[in-house]
């Protein structure tokens, strides 16, 4: 479904991708881990299609189409989603009225007519119950006001709705508490099924306890340093991402740095 | 980032649709201005003497006065000795009776503008560009001339007066002498009274006691000929009860050089009348570099004169080079109520300085103000209020919000909020907000599917839907597409 193949990307003249080859097959989820500053956000954004990251060399396939070639909208429409570290609030811009709109961009692209007032209340409504979000928040302007759980739950709704078939999470698990982790990881396990896939990118091991990677990466440095399966991520929770060898110098964090980052982010 | 800020600034740009011009023969009066060519416009009209008297005293008046140098606006010294003050389509100086003496260039140019000239269409509501309109009468007003009316006969039968100025003068003298100038005095100021001495046409309407006026009135002003100011005047008075609502819509060809407009509007509401104004103004803005385009310094103000009556004035303001503009209310009736919303965009070199007055009078008198401000490209923009207290406003409330929006790191926006409380039983919230539509924003839709013009549209039009749902349904479509968004429903 995608491919990765020795991906570079630079922002502002800074080389921050250095070679990224990855495979990710319908059915799969991948997970990717790694220090701050790794270059984790950058390669959800470059996948996403935002245009202040450079793509200096590398190809990147998404179902046999060139998808370095494509516009952010006509990706989103072809059914890659990203769900954002930072979402950004919109203000007097209805909630719902974004999702509608999203999904009837979607439906354009696709041929379709635009989805029916009443179809769309009735999806609305199943799906927010699986996020647990109060109705109400569907009137607000766009992540208006809204808490930092609250936006990654808004995350996780448009996410149930659009129903894409590449899913792209940019640490959608950092600053849940524990309540809101459950539900945010139920609502990624809903979406599991063996014609999609799921690219979680994340900081901690605790995500992974909920929803079971099939593969964890390990980016450090600009570049993938190890992979392996769910076991990987245990390991690393123990060992910190030291225990990997310096990949470049701003890769190595200790088990302490990663305890004083999660206290930051209130875990 | 530059090339972000370009893309957007492309984004932004439209094409001026109505930029065309109408290739009529035209009556055209020498460009200069003294007496005698006010004797001219007076004497084509056939005007009493009183009314030459009354535009004569006002030109005395303003060659007294100096240009306001105030405002946030900038432009080069207008020559007033180079404009012409009168241009009338040739066939229409005859006084046309009906459709059928207008010129079919002129008709032709209605339609263009998508404007419902023949009752037929507009009975059948079908009308490109303009649709569901079954229940409008129009003016229009070309250059210097009123030359059509709609629905005459139905506002006839219920007492409703709907017509030019000119035949407003010719036929209820006694009406247009009752309240003329009242509102905005000839010596207001020096555009106010510039306009009292050459003001050439525009609208009059007289709604009797108790009646509901049953239809939406509209004007369309189109500046066609070339180095002519325009100067309209129009005087609404709504009586004891009655109620109105009234629309304008303007545009402008595309020239060159600057083109002149100077209106002066009069409105009148006495006790428990209720008046809304609304204005979708498109005049040419100029070219990218600032070429062209209409200076609009308009004077327009609306007495609340009656108790509890009510002034609305809405406005969507996206075209001229300039604008100079502050609808107003005079609120001396008790119980009182005035009421000003406004959408402004400023593009390119468009520079705009507009706000309201609310001078409050009467006792337990309220005023709003929502004032939403665009700028993009290079557009410079200001919101200009006064709420005014006087000592007798006992317990009067004012609410004012001022909303800015910038596209783009070129442009400006500036707010100028004063207030004069002479009474302190007063109430007054005022609350100022500037934003600006990011990269992340942009991005953020785009990642869901929605391109990045749809994303503009989708938050310019959400900054704006306070104002746009106080528009009569029939001109918030067209509102909304003059902002290059379309109706989808973010509205809401
Ligand atoms: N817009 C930007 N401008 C300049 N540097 C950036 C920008 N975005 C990210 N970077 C830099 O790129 C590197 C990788 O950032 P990021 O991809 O956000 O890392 P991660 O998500 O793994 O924490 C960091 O050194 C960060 O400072
Ligand atoms: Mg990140």
């Amino acid at each position: 479904m995608l491919n990765i193949s020795n991906l570079h990307a630079r922002v502002e003249e800074k080389e921050i991708l250095k070679g990224i080859d990855l495979e990710v097959k319908p059915g799969e989820v991948h997970a990717i881990m790694g220090p701050n500053g790794s270059g984790k956000s950058t390669l959800a954004n470059v996948l996403a299609g935002r245009d202040s990251f450079e793509v200096t060399d590398g190809t990147v396939e998404f179902e046999g189409d060139n998808l370095l070639d494509m516009e952010p909208e006509d990706r989103a429409c072809e059914g890659i989603f990203l769900g954002f570290q930072y979402p950004v609030e919109i203000a007097g811009v209805s909630n719902m009225y974004l999702l509608k709109a999203a999904i009837n961009a979607r439906r354009k692209h696709l041929g379709h007519p635009e989805i029916d007032a009443m179809d769309f209340l009735a999806l609305i409504k199943e799906k927010i119950q699986l996020v647990k979000m109060n109705e109400a928040m569907l009137y607000r302007g766009v992540n208006e006001g809204f808490s930092g759980g609250e936006k990654k739950r808004n995350e996780i709704l448009q996410m149930l709705t659009l129903e894409p078939k590449l899913v792209i999470l940019d640490e959608t698990d950092s600053g849940l508490d524990i309540d809101a982790l459950k539900t945010v990881s139920d609502g990624i396990n809903a979406l599991r099924s063996p014609e999609r896939a799921i690219v979680l990118v994340t900081h901690y091991q605790r995500l992974l306890d909920h929803v079971v990677p099939d593969y964890v990466h390990v980016l450090a440095g600009g570049k993938i340093i190890k992979s392996g399966g769910s076991e990987l991520a245990q390991e690393l929770e123990k060992k910190g991402y030291g225990w990997l060898g310096p990949a470049s110098p701003d890769s190595v964090v200790s088990p302490e740095a990663v305890k004083s980052q999660r206290a930051e982010q209130g875990v | 980032m530059a090339t972000q800020s370009q893309e957007l600034e492309q984004l932004v740009k439209r094409e001026y649709s109505a930029g065309f011009v109408t290739d009529l023969e035209a009556d055209t009066v020498e460009p200069g201005l003294n007496e005698d060519v006010i004797r001219f416009i007076s004497a084509k009209k056939e005007e009493p003497e009183w009314l030459l008297e009354w535009r004569l005293k006002a030109f005395e008046h303003w060659k007294t006065m100096k240009e306001p140098g105030w405002a946030h606006v900038h432009y080069p010294p207008i020559d007033y000795q180079a404009i012409s003050y009168y241009s009338a389509p040739k066939s229409a100086s005859d006084g046309p009776k009906s459709l059928d003496e207008v010129d079919p260039k002129l008709l032709e140019t209605y339609e263009k503008l998508g404007i419902p000239l023949h009752e037929q269409e507009i009975l059948a509501g079908v009308k490109q560009g303009i649709p569901n309109m079954p229940n409008v009468a129009v003016d229009a007003v070309f250059d210097s001339v009123s030359v059509a009316t709609t629905f005459k006969d139905r506002l006839a039968d219920a007492g409703v007066i709907f017509c030019s100025i000119s035949e407003a003068v010719r036929e209820h003298p006694e009406l247009v002498k009752q309240y003329l100038g009242t509102v905005v005095p000839t010596s207001d100021n020096f555009y106010a009274a510039l306009n009292s001495a050459v003001f050439t046409d525009g609208s009059f309407v007289f709604i009797p006691k108790g009646v509901r006026c049953p239809m939406e009135l509209s004007t369309y002003f189109r500046i066609n000929a070339q180095n002519t100011g325009q100067f309209e005047r129009t005087l609404i008075v709504a009586e004891e009860g009655s109620h109105v609502s009234y629309l304008e819509g303007c545009t402008a060809p595309q020239r060159d050089e600057n083109q002149l407009h100077a209106a002066v509007v009069e409105l009148v509401a006495l006790d428990d009348a209720q008046i809304k104004y609304s204005t979708v103004q498109n005049w040419y803005p100029g070219d990218e570099e600032g070429k062209g385009g209409i200076y609009n310094f308009v004077t327009k103000r609306g007495d609340c004169r009656g108790a509890r009556s009510k002034i609305c004035w809405t406005q969507v303001e996206t075209g001229s080079a300039i604008t100079w503009k502050y609808p107003s209310c005079v609120l001396q009736g008790d119980g009182s109520v005035g009421e000003f919303y406004s959408v402004a965009l400023t593009n390119n070199l468009q520079q705009a300085d507009t706000g309201t007055k609310m001078i409050h009078i009467g006792k337990n008198t309220r005023s709003t103000i929502i004032s939403k401000g665009i700028s993009a490209g290079r557009g410079e923009q200001a919101y200009r209020g006064l709420v005014k207290i006087l000592p007798d406003a006992d317990n009067a409330r004012n609410y004012t919000q001022c909303d800015s929006l910038l596209i783009g790191d070129q442009c400006g926006a500036h707010t100028f909020p004063y207030t004069e409380v002479k009474n302190p039983s007063a109430h007054l919230e005022h609350e100022a907000t500037t934003s600006k539509i990011g990269e992340d924003q942009l991005f953020y839709c785009r990642a869901r599917g929605i391109s990045e013009e749809d994303a503009v549209n989708m938050i310019v039009n959400g900054f704006c839907k306070e104002v746009f749902k106080e528009l009569p349904m029939e001109f918030a479509v067209e509102a909304q597409k003059l902002l290059g968004v379309s109706l989808e429903g973010a509205v809401g």
